[in-house]
């Protein structure tokens, strides 16, 4: 117990300096965009909270396997802190996009040229498919099963979901494509660096929510001993 | 060829039990008749081409009318733990899952062909093509799929009927999206190669999914 | 027949079973008592391999439940107080969609002898929905002695039956112990536990805590047994032995 709580008191402080490093790096270092100017510098948050939400996604992925597997009702606690902060993230990706997208194409939400905005509001839908569905699920282990196989599907369903979007308005299937936007080493250097520090950051807030989930298992346990007065 | 005749044991029996009341069909064929008047109002009053958006309606149809189908079928199991009497027979748990899916793959398909003629007509378009019926039923069996597990999940939930679409629509998105712009091709008459990709697409999708929802039913419907 | 070692089965942090030890052996009824919530259905279930243990040992017929459960599901013939059964299909269709997925060799043939063994050879075209409570429960049972098994599971087979429907029942039942399987069945009723079988046991806050042969008992021997353990409820503690 003392010892994974030094795991997450360094992950707090390293997450709360390469925040503001990447803070700096965003409003400072990088240069501002020839054509959008500096409203360009949201595409950062953008793309790093839409990252953190597919890590997040794919940890629910894991640790819904996992569970499946076991029967330990740790890895239920798992994917469940994944995906509330996985949820956060990709809200933040949603809204960023929007800006973004009002910014490049002039309207809040234009399905045709930003299937990457559509995607991420798809991912927000999965996760809240996924928190509903356990909602209204009786009995611990029977939600955790069911999110679990839940959570699989999803993930799953995601590069479909992907292929599709990004296929609807071309005549002709492209698989990967780069990215219409000229990055100069320094914007480079700034978006990697937030990508990084939003990674540490979505971990830290993991394991910190990890942390508060357990907790909240073993005053379930003790409850339940309470109630029925014997030893479980 | 037991686990075979068991699945299609488990077909024959939903089969025969809804040719006897013809309660899903019944209200299935009333409700996309009522979605698809519904949409020829509301478009007729604003939208200049109906061609254009019929793709879309048609789709939405048959998502919404199988999720009836979907709803339904399980309920069935339901009543008087039915389900338990199919857990305890011995044969392998996925014969349970194929053989629901089954049934649920007839009975969409035999709703969506008596659709067709109506939806043609109301829309003034030929949807009786080769190409379009091979669409229409891929993309069935994405739904009927991944929907029977799904299904299988939501029967168990506090809120039933209200669940599967929360879970299953988001799910198939790239089935709506993909069979829809298939269909709209082949009604803009385009050659097949260009909406093979989409074809090609459904059936990626379809055994994709049909895996997953065999390898996770049982962790679904067993304690 | 039966062994089992330590079964525990927990849902999340509630403990339905905390480490049963029994053993019943081949053609014997066994009869376990207990009050609501002491986990009587929970056994079954598992013994049925509806329900997964969380641990411990489970064996039928020398099968281990973990690992042999589709084998153990060709031995075992499962009642409970639900019917099992398709409401919109015919009394005779029901039967013969069970044959067919237990695989049962001659279907029309067992249909027809099963129907007559339970009375309904009148009622055979008709919905299963359209039978009273009675008869749907000896539906119940042909359905799930259709395969012949070797063991019979009971999960409160009397629930909801009226005197006469009980009365057909305890008379269905004799005959099919009488065929030397092995049966267990659960009730709440002390009475009913007597009637023909050769062991109660007292299943209370998951655990066996009490076994005794039939043939040495009176009612009222077992009625200061099951108070003994089982308490009075209102500190749900057990008793000093």
């Amino acid at each position: 117990m003392s010892r994974s709580f030094r795991i997450e008191d360094l992950l707090t402080w390293l997450s709360g300096l390469s925040i503001i490093v990447a803070l700096y790096l965003v409003f400072v270092y990088a240069p501002t965009e020839a054509t959008m100017g500096h409203v360009q510098r949201i595409f950062y948050f953008h793309v790093s909270s839409a990252w953190v939400g597919f890590l997040a996604f794919f940890v629910t992925l894991i640790a819904g396997v996992a569970y499946l597997r076991g029967g330990n009702r740790a890895w239920d606690i798992l994917a469940l802190s994944s995906v509330e902060i996985g949820i956060t993230f990709t809200a933040m990706a949603v809204i960023t996009g929007s800006i973004w997208a009002k910014a490049t194409w002039n309207a809040w939400w234009p399905w045709q040229q930003e299937p990457r905005l559509v995607l991420v509001t798809i991912l927000l839908l999965l996760y809240l498919s996924y928190l509903v569905l356990r909602a209204f699920v009786e009995g611990e282990e029977r939600t955790a099963r069911f999110a679990a196989v839940y959570g699989i599907v999803a993930f799953v369903s995601v590069p479909f979901t992907f292929m599709s979007v990004r296929w609807w308005q071309r005549l002709h299937p492209v698989i990967f494509e780069s990215e219409g936007m000229h990055l100069a080493p320094a914007m480079l250097a700034t978006f990697l660096f937030s990508l990084l520090a939003f990674t540490i950051l979505y971990f830290t807030l993991l394991l910190h929510r990890r942390r508060l989930g357990k907790l909240a298992d073993q005053v379930d346990g003790l409850k339940e001993r309470l109630r029925t007065g014997e030893g479980g | 060829m037991s686990y075979l005749s068991k699945v299609l044991a488990i077909v024959w029996k939903d089969v025969v039990a809804e040719l006897r009341t013809k309660e899903m069909f019944s209200s299935m064929l009333v409700f996309a008749l009522l979605v698809i008047v519904i949409f020829n109002f509301s478009f007729d009053l604003r939208v200049e081409n109906i061609a254009q958006v019929a793709p879309g309606v048609l789709w939405v149809t048959f998502a919404f009318a199988s999720t009836l189908e979907l709803n339904r079928s399980l309920a069935l199991e339901m009543e008087n733990d039915c389900l338990d009497g199919l857990l305890l027979a011995p044969m392998d748990r996925s014969a349970i899952y194929f053989g629901k899916m089954l049934g649920n793959l007839i009975f969409i398909c035999t709703i969506e062909a008596l659709i067709l003629p109506i939806f043609s007509v109301l829309f003034d378009l030929n949807l009786i093509q080769p190409s379009l019926l091979l669409t229409i039923f891929l993309g069935t069996v994405g739904f009927a799929g991944v929907g029977t597990l799904l299904s299988a999940i939501a029967v168990n939930t506090r809120a039933r009927e209200v669940m599967l679409p929360v879970l299953l629509f988001p799910i198939i998105l790239p089935v709506v999206i993909a069979a829809t712009k298939a269909t709209g091709g082949i009604l803009d008459g385009l050659p097949l190669g260009d909406i093979a990709h989409w074809l090609r697409f459904l059936v990626a999708f379809d055994i994709i999914f049909l895996v997953v929802s065999y390898m996770t039913f049982d962790f679904v419907v067993q304690g | 027949m039966i062994q089992i070692q330590d079964l525990v089965k927990s849902f999340g942090h509630s403990y339905a079973l905390q480490g049963v030890d029994l053993e019943v052996s081949r053609g014997q009824f066994l009869t376990v008592v207990g009050p609501n919530g002491a986990g009587k259905t929970t056994l079954l279930r598992i013994l049925a391999t509806l329900l997964r243990p969380t641990s411990g040992l489970v064996r039928i017929d020398g099968l281990d439940l973990s690992s042999r459960s589709a084998e153990i599901r060709r031995r075992i013939g499962f009642v409970s107080h639900q019917s099992l059964t398709y409401g919109k299909l015919t009394v005779e269709e029901n039967l013969s969609f069970y044959a067919r997925i237990y695989d049962v060799p001659t279907i029309e043939e067992r249909v027809d002898k099963l129907l007559d063994l339970v009375g309904l050879q009148a009622r055979r075209h008709d919905p299963a929905r359209t039978l009273s409570r009675g008869m749907q429960q000896r539906l119940s049972i042909a359905r799930a002695i259709i395969h012949q098994p070797s063991l019979m599971l009971l999960d409160e087979p009397y629930t909801g039956l009226d005197q006469q429907a009980a009365d057909m029942l305890r008379q269905l039942l004799q005959t099919i112990a009488a065929e030397s399987r092995t049966v267990v069945m659960t009730t709440h009723n002390l009475q009913r536990a007597l009637e023909f079988c050769d062991t109660v046991a007292i299943l209370a806050k998951g655990r066996i805590v009490y076994q005794a042969e039939v043939a040495s008992l009176t009612l009222e021997d077992l009625r200061q047994a099951y108070w003994h353990y089982v308490g009075n409820g209102s500190t749900g503690k057990r008793a000093e032995t």
